[in-house]
């Protein structure tokens, strides 16, 4: 299933689509399945499996923290396919990636195998398009999504040029800093929002910061999706009640599925 | 000039693997940069710095009892000698001066043992810019006084808690500091590594030891060296070095790369002889990294060189043959150490005793005669912590007896 076919029915029922974000393999491998499930059970429309990474460059503390525990745990980059394949079905399932890891194992490879996995692309939050030409030849190949990144300091040349090799959504960076639940959300993610409009027709997700329904009905009033990340990593940070965290977790995104719904 | 492709890359290496909100402001630095080469006025002002307080142009020294020894003529290009004692120097003062330029107050930069760190505070202290610098906390416990000497340069040290706690930590901290700060923020980075343009930025700031050294080279024996070694952490102080004879094709240029415990133990941080090649820190390069791209960390005596990438351009020079790169261990570049104190009254930095200890090794195929040019990048004073560790000069007896 792909981005699209999640976006067909959001905008079908005039609301945001609520994307949720989970490093898979946090806060163990069975754990996150059991997780995303709850997030799709609770209102969420599309899935962001995380693949943990030794240098998480744009990724803040929480997230951090939640990769290096599934490293630790020993986590290895063919069980997001296990992962995928596990929940795919119900809502697209996207991985978000650093670069090396799909590089390493071979980005056709990567591409192949997530796609027979049931997954509807990848996000590439340190992969730009100039960088990018094996994966959109290989996402061609495999008929997969490839969301690249805008930020309020792109120019109006990088966003035409950054939405033109986007499929499926645009992922707008809302802030200029990494992931982190924030209480207030950014005042440029609406001004970026309606620059990218300008270059596209693809819908628009707007990430980075969001931890409310209130804060997720703020920009469901501007973006196409409300992307989730650091606020569900933290319902399992700080704690080895698992069980409790899976509780958490239902509620927040029981919480921000209201919020896009408003 | 042996410039990338617009786009940034060596052959396949390079690049720009970073967030799109760091974008515009590598866009804006690649033309100050670019402006400020161009600009009399800047270079003027950039040797007049290097000059009245940097200490520039280090000398070219002939190291004439180790010349004996080895039965090669050995010769030293002395950036040990340079304020802050290091070829550091150069760098941070060319990118503190084009901060200047573009009109931004605040620079960030990365260390691991602390040299990148003191010489950026040093930079800053000069310019009267804020600096913040990003060092692993264990780095901060193991180096209490080049902490202590940024501080008092005025910088603001952070230690940095997450990952390995080591310099490539460091590093993803400074990047992520930078994508929050870019408007006001220079990231003064340590090496010629990272996204383009910064490596061959760092390496046009750093090149003064190569056309300096091939200039003294020229005037003092009418000909060239045939072989130019430096050691090889990120590599600035060898791009340094190399740049002016990448096309005197009959100049070999060696970096020698940490060997750690051994190359065969696997605790090394010999990147390109590992030679697998991967994404890290913004660029398209060789990395030490395991099955599935994680990053491994590297082990080394000398933390100047324990990191576990290494700059573009020199993964293009292995790839394309024009230096070759080999690992020397801890070993062998603490027993280069002690030679060159013993046999020449220098005791330089445990980095550059990596690069001359490769020298050494290589003197022994080289035809007598033969002349070497080493870039002895640092002096030793920080290490003298792990000297006397390493040989145990630590009282009235000596525990190692052999010599």
């Amino acid at each position: 299933m792909r981005a699209e076919a999640a976006f067909a029915k959001t905008k079908a029922e005039g609301r945001a689509a609520l994307v949720g974000y989970l490093p898979a393999g946090f806060p163990t491998l069975a754990d996150s399945i059991k997780a995303v499930d709850i997030m799709i059970d609770h209102g969420a429309d599309i899935i962001e499996l995380g693949l943990p990474y030794s240098d998480p460059v744009m990724d803040g503390p929480a997230i951090q923290r939640a990769a290096d525990q599934a490293l630790a745990a020993g986590f290895r980059t063919r069980q997001v396919f296990e992962v995928t394949e596990a929940v795919s079905g119900r809502v697209p399932i996207l991985v978000m990636t650093y670069w090396n890891l799909v590089e390493r194992y071979g980005v056709d490879a990567f591409a192949r195998d997530f796609k027979a996995a049931g997954g509807a692309g990848l996000i590439t939050p340190d992969l730009i398009p100039d960088e990018a030409g094996e994966w959109i030849a290989a996402s061609d190949e495999h008929d997969l999504d490839r969301v690249f990144l805008v930020a309020p300091s792109s120019t109006e040349e990088r966003i035409a040029s950054t939405v033109e090799a986007c499929r499926g959504f645009v992922y707008a960076q809302s802030v200029m800093g990494v992931t982190g639940a924030r209480a207030a959300t950014s005042a440029a993610a609406p001004e970026l929002v309606r620059r990218t409009r300008a270059h596209t027709d693809l819908p628009i997700g707007v990430g980075l910061g969001v931890r409310s329904g209130d804060q997720a009905a703020e920009i469901a009033s501007y973006g196409d999706a409300v992307i989730v990340g650091s606020a569900i990593v933290n319902c399992y940070l700080d704690t080895d009640d698992v069980p409790a965290g899976h509780q958490r977790l239902a509620e927040l995104t029981a919480d921000l599925a209201e919020g896009v719904r408003r | 000039m042996p410039n990338p492709d617009p786009s940034g890359h060596w052959g396949e290496f390079g690049g720009r693997f970073v967030p799109e909100a760091l974008i515009a402001a590598l866009d804006e630095l690649e033309k100050a940069h670019a402006e400020a080469l161009a600009d009399p006025a800047f270079t003027a002002e950039l040797d007049k710095l290097g000059r009245e307080y940097g200490n520039l142009p280090s000398p070219l020294y002939f190291a004439e009892r180790l010349s004996d020894e080895t039965g090669v003529e050995v010769w030293l290009k002395r950036e040990d000698l340079n304020h802050t004692g290091a070829h550091k120097i150069r760098n941070v003062l060319g990118q503190a001066l084009l901060t200047k330029r573009m009109g931004k107050t605040r620079i960030i930069a990365e260390t691991g043992a602390g040299q990148h760190g003191v010489a950026a505070a040093t930079a800053a202290a000069y310019f009267g810019m804020e600096c913040t610098v990003y060092m692993g906390e264990e780095d901060t416990r193991r180096q209490a006084l080049n902490v202590a000497r940024m501080r008092l340069l005025g910088a603001e040290v952070v230690p940095v808690t997450t990952g390995s706690r080591t310099l490539k930590d460091a590093m993803n901290e400074a990047l992520r500091e930078w994508v929050a700060s870019v408007d006001h923020t220079h990231y003064l980075i340590g090496s010629v590594g990272g996204p383009h343009p910064f490596p061959q930025l760092v390496r046009d700031y750093c090149r003064g030891i190569g056309d300096e050294a091939r200039a003294q080279f020229l005037e003092r024996t009418g000909t060239l060296p045939d072989v130019v070694a430096a050691c090889v952490g990120g590599g600035s102080n060898a791009m340094g070095v190399f740049t002016a004879f990448l096309d005197d094709e009959a100049v070999k240029l060696y970096g020698f790369e940490a060997g750690g415990d051994g190359y065969d133990t696997g605790r090394h941080a010999a990147t390109i002889t590992a030679g697998q090649i991967g994404v890290l820190h913004g660029a398209r390069t060789f990395v030490l990294q395991d099955e599935d791209g994680q990053t491994i960390e590297s082990h080394s005596i000398s933390a100047g060189l324990d990191y576990p990438g290494v700059g573009p351009e020199h993964a293009h020079l292995a790839a394309s043959g024009r230096a070759a790169y080999e690992p020397v261990d801890d070993a062998e570049a603490m027993a280069a150490l002690e030679k060159l104190a013993r046999t020449e009254g220098i005791i330089c930095a445990i980095e550059s005793a990596h690069g001359l200890a490769g020298a050494l090794r290589l003197a022994k195929s080289l035809e007598p005669g033969a002349k070497v040019l080493v870039n002895l990048s640092g002096r030793g004073d920080k290490d003298m912590g792990n000297v006397v560790e390493y040989f145990g000069f630590d009282g009235a007896s000596e525990k190692r007896g052999d010599h």
